[in-house]
């Protein structure tokens, strides 16, 4: 509601501009003699006051944008921080993988539904496209999963044909296992891969982000490596229990992997979309402010050279009298 | 060290006990590779097809690196035991944890083969000294590290005295109820699990 409303703010604003000259000539149209009628000699401070107001609008949009981001900030950081035990034991039990060659690659990139939060949702599609152009090779197949509308938008324009699968709309209510359990199962039913990565912002304080990549290696791949040695040779030495075969519960481990570093991911991109929109919404107050201020000192100029063009007139016209 | 493991098992538990009395076939010192920090073929040919871009964080990069295998058996095991939405314990130091395998009650030892184990619904146990704290968990994993490292996943726990006794009696006859008029297979999986986790409550509470 509160974006809706800048937007009108802005087209407001920017009609009130453009309407009667183009943008770049507004401020010699604000003190040009043409502006005003044919007989009034008063220079018009109405375009003035009425941008003035505009900036003042759309100063107090985004200063609420800042307040309710940073309510949601603080409830969304607790959780985020507090499921970042979660991927850590499977991080330790199969490694840490980035660099793993297989066939089929699959960019899971996850971005925020809203814009108005920085850089965040840009560079997750730029290190999304930089895996692509990574992994892509001959015989190698990649493609995209996206979850949230902006990434979606940007992805959109140049490799639609790679898009696999759009999810959007994630946070309507606020995030909790089971509904990204049931996300990260649509992924794994729809999609075949040999290894997803991961593509989200990693929290770090409301100002700096982490653009981090997961990786998660489909059990066939797990055996593969755990059998040719490397960061995975230490998997054979374990022992497994349950399930009737190794590769069951391989299987079950890695999607339940999926499950746990996407909870996390997009934990940490909605905390870092969050922080983003309260930095960004805190400098756009305060550019606003600086405009103001700018302007203010403009308009009162202008008044007060008016002012004093009168008085000189009146006392010009006196003293004629006078003498 | 397993002789002694499994009668300090059937010492401190009464209850029969799937233990481990595992021959160890092979050397103890199997390490946990200490996770690399920073997987450096992977950054160098990131900077070699994209200069222009960083080469983004990976996970081993937050993680504390896990302690390597110590050549004597430490006297202590290191748990953690993560749930979604919180670390209900972090590295902490315990004598012994039994966890629900689907195999079996599991109790680990400090110097337990590294295993991989699938949970059922039960109760996991964690002894400290005399102090035995238990949670209810309804499904999960355990892997246990050769350097006496071990991590529990668990989609939900609670301690066992959170348990509602008259609210599990009647989930476990609503979901027998319903598997009795189960008609399709979805159905009949949803309330067996049901049942399962239910009587697992029940047996949890009473046993």
């Amino acid at each position: 509601m509160a974006m809706a409303a800048l937007r009108r703010e802005g087209r407001r604003f920017a009609g009130s501009l453009t309407a009667p000259q183009p943008m770049s000539a507004i401020r010699s149209a604000i003190v040009s003699e043409e502006q005003v009628p044919l007989g009034v000699r008063s220079i018009s401070t109405q375009i003035v006051r009425n941008r003035m107001k505009s900036v003042r609008n759309i100063q107090k949009i985004t200063k609420a944008m800042k307040m309710v981001a940073a309510s949601k900030l603080r409830a969304i950081q607790t959780r985020a921080e507090n499921s970042r035990g979660l991927w850590q034991p499977f991080t330790a039990l199969l490694g840490d993988t980035p660099g793993v060659e297989v066939k089929k690659n699959v960019i899971v990139t996850i971005s925020s539904d809203k814009g108005l939060c920085g850089g965040i949702n840009s560079t997750s599609v730029k290190i999304s496209r930089a895996i692509h152009k990574l992994t892509s090779g001959p015989e190698k197949e990649v493609k995209y999963v996206i979850l949230g509308e902006k990434a979606k938008a940007q992805l959109m324009r140049d490799s639609k044909k790679d898009i696999e699968l759009c999810i959007t709309e994630l946070q309507k209510n606020p995030l909790n296992y089971t509904q990204v359990a049931v996300l990260a199962d649509d992924i794994l039913k729809n999609v075949e891969f040999d290894a997803l990565r991961i593509v989200f912002n990693k929290f770090q304080s409301v100002v700096a982000f982490l653009p981090t990549m997961s990786t998660v290696l489909s059990p066939e791949v797990v055996e593969r490596e755990a059998e040719a040695g490397g960061t995975l040779g230490a998997l054979d030495s374990y022992e497994i229990e349950g399930g009737e075969t190794k590769g069951e519960i391989l299987q079950n481990l890695a999607e339940f992997q999926f499950s746990c570093v996407m909870f996390n991911a997009v934990l940490e991109n909605a905390c870092s979309e969050q922080g983003a929109r309260m930095s960004a919404m805190d400098s756009s107050s305060r550019n606003a402010g600086d405009m103001l201020d700018r302007l203010t000192i403009f308009y009162n100029r202008t008044r007060q050279a008016s002012i004093t063009t009168e008085l000189i007139e009146i006392i010009s016209g006196a003293s004629a009298l006078e003498g | 060290m397993f002789r002694q493991a499994s009668r300090l098992l059937s010492r401190s538990i009464a209850q029969p006990q799937h233990t481990k009395t595992k021959v160890a076939a092979r050397a103890f010192s199997t390490d946990v590779p200490a996770t690399p920090t920073e997987d450096s073929p992977f950054s160098q040919s990131w900077k070699k097809v994209i200069p222009t871009i960083e080469p983004p964080k990976t996970p081993s990069s937050y993680m504390k690196p896990r302690p390597a295998t110590a050549s004597t058996i430490p006297t202590k095991l290191t748990v953690n035991f993560v749930l979604p939405y919180a670390s209900q314990l972090a590295e902490k130091e315990v004598d012994m944890i039994i966890v629900p395998a689907t195999t079996g009650q599991m109790g680990v030892l400090p110097g337990h083969v590294p295993t991989i184990a699938e949970l059922k619904p039960g109760v996991m146990s964690v002894h400290e000294g005399n102090d035995v704290s238990k949670y209810f968990v309804s499904s999960g994993f355990a892997f246990i590290h050769a350097n006496s490292v071990a991590d529990v996943i668990a989609v939900e726990a609670v301690p066992v005295d959170h348990l509602d006794s008259n609210l599990v009696q009647k989930g476990l006859a609503d979901f027998t109820q319903k598997l009795g008029s189960a008609s399709t297979d979805l159905e009949k999986a949803e309330a067996q699990i049901g049942v399962d986790v239910y009587s697992a409550m029940n047996s949890a509470l009473t046993g």
